[in-house]
């Protein structure tokens, strides 16, 4: 059911773990619905994020849009990352089977949860900045193919 | 491949598919044409498995009906007594298969009423709720006979005494016991069961209905005279040969083979909660069918648990909501009070006595740091550490 990039990243899930002195983190998601998303990032002076790493309770689609997407995000600018969307991260997996794609949705709400927190944490904030809002209907059904 | 599913379907044995060949090929005869010995060896054929159904069920051969599949002897028994009786009311359980329970869900739409009996943390429905639920419109029970899932076994002989006390009649779902343990319908005193080939080694697409004499439910299928005229469409001589000789062997050495099943099972359910911290076994601790176990594990969700066991080798399945297009996790295991957090993460091995020991070690060496490598990426096994410090 899943494609071989999936197998890959839900067998060996790259970036695993927890920062620290991380200066974002994101959750996002509950338990109720089967998903949680942590996001750890370490944003430097530059406003690059150096590090990632994330820890994910839920389904193997789950764990491997979790890697894929820390994969796709680190390195690059806040900027830059919010401009990764879901679909992004669902091509860089070569796809998800369509009732899989609301875990792509939770990445890229991950993202953002943890940009929010460095926006807090600093007083800086960036443009197209979404909040997931933890309710188990809302990342299905939207922005899905 | 160590193929634990057998919850699901279970292998069809050499000697099964030698039973149903000759149905394919030298009496592929309509068992309706039976002026000709093609269709009258397809028609003996048939009426023989009859026969060897309803010795082992203890019953009448004009009480059994093939059907397509368990779902469609549950389907058939819910809507056909319904159609008949004139009555408004149903009553079942929380924990149904879903042939049941989306059966009695579709009757409340067309204006039935449907009572939803709860069970008990180990999943058993009280007789005291069942008698409490019974009134004068009602017009059947359905009450499983051993869940798909936990494996909990039902007083079945108890409840349908309940129910006929108050002039009401009785169907059991008993897909999951059929072929596994002992089953006889005038000891269990039931009006209906439900049966499937695929779940003790038959073939898929074939099941039956018993309904015993004098029961009165609307025809499933309308035309020809097939099945008492109860079930029209040509019958699967085949796969009607292939059930009879699947039960018959299933039934041979029952009480060996499920003996045998039981301590399989007994030492993986005792290595599985001795090597992996928060687990807890689902369903009951007896009253359950030798071959099932079903276990939660906190802080991680199933589907990947049943990713990790498929790539080392074990076919199992999960309850897990995301090993399903839906997104609500087991219906059973929420009914027996489960958190939704804990019911994502189950995980559901069904053994058959084709199993062995070394299957059962093999398993126990692989799950526990499977386990382990999913908590460690979990953030709410994180937060229960951070608890715990």
């Amino acid at each position: 059911m899943y494609t071989e990039k999936v197998m890959d990243h839900f067998q060996n899930p790259r970036n695993v773990g927890e920062i620290e002195d991380a200066n974002a983190v994101g959750t996002v998601g509950n338990a109720k619905c089967g998903d949680i998303m942590k996001i750890y990032m370490k944003i430097d002076e530059n406003q690059v994020i150096s590090d990632i790493k994330f820890k994910t309770f839920g389904c193997g689609a789950a764990i491997a849009t979790s890697s894929m997407a820390t994969e796709l995000v680190k390195g690059k600018t806040v900027e830059e990352a919010l401009q990764i969307t879901n679909r992004a991260v669902v091509e860089a997996l070569e796809g998800l089977p369509p009732e899989k794609l609301h875990c792509s949705v939770l990445a890229e709400e991950a993202i953002h949860a943890a940009i929010e927190d460095y926006c807090k944490r600093t007083g800086l904030s960036f443009e197209g900045c979404k909040k997931c809002d933890g309710c188990c209907g809302s990342c299905h059904g939207h922005e899905e193919e | 491949m160590i193929y634990f599913d057998n919850a699901a379907t279970t292998a069809v044995t050499p000697a099964v598919r030698d039973a149903m060949l000759p149905y394919f090929t030298e009496y592929f005869g309509n068992p309706s044409s039976i002026f000709y010995s093609l269709g009258a060896e397809a028609r003996k054929g048939m009426e023989e498995a009859r026969a060897t159904v309803a010795e082992i069920l203890g019953c009448s051969p004009r009480e059994i009906f093939f059907t397509a599949s368990g779902s469609e002897a549950d389907n058939w028994a819910i809507r056909g007594a319904a159609l008949k009786s004139g009555k408004k009311h149903i009553i079942t359980s929380a924990i149904e298969h879903h042939a049941v329970i989306h059966t009695c869900e579709f009757l409340e739409k067309q204006g039935w009423r449907v009572t939803y009996l709860p069970v008990d943390a180990d999943g058993l429905v009280s007789p005291a709720d069942l008698e409490a639920a019974i009134c004068d419109d009602t017009a059947l029970v359905s009450i499983m006979y051993a869940n798909n899932e936990i494996g909990t076994i039902q007083p079945i002989r108890e409840l349908c005494e309940i129910a006929h006390k108050k002039g009401v009649l009785f169907h059991t779902d008993a897909v999951q016991a059929v072929g596994t343990v002992p089953v006889n319908v005038a000891d269990l005193c039931v009006d209906m069961l439900s049966l499937s080939a695929h779940k003790f080694h038959g073939p898929k697409g074939i099941g039956a209905l018993y309904i015993k004499k004098g029961v009165r439910i609307e025809r499933l299928i309308h035309g020809g005279a097939q099945e008492r005229g109860m079930r029209a469409g040509t019958e699967n001589t085949a796969y009607i040969a292939g059930l009879a000789k699947a039960l018959s062997d299933a039934t041979e050495k029952m009480e060996e083979k499920s003996e045998y099943v039981r301590k399989l099972r007994d030492k993986l359910t005792a290595g599985v909660l001795a090597a992996v911290p928060h687990a807890r076994l689902n369903g009951h601790a007896e009253k359950r069918l030798p071959g099932n176990a079903n276990f939660s594990f906190r802080f991680i969700e199933g589907e990947g648990l049943l990713l990790h066991l498929a790539l080392a080798g074990f076919a199992v399945s999960s309850g897990s909501a995301c090993a399903s297009a839906s997104l609500d996790p087991s219906h059973v295991l929420l009914a027996i009070g489960l958190p939704h957090e804990i019911a994502h993460g189950s995980l559901r091995v069904s053994l058959s006595a084709d199993n062995t020991e070394e299957e059962v070690d093999a398993f126990l060496a692989v799950l526990p740091p499977i386990v382990e490598r999913l908590r460690q990426m979990s953030p709410l096994y994180e937060e229960f550490l951070k608890g715990e410090n």
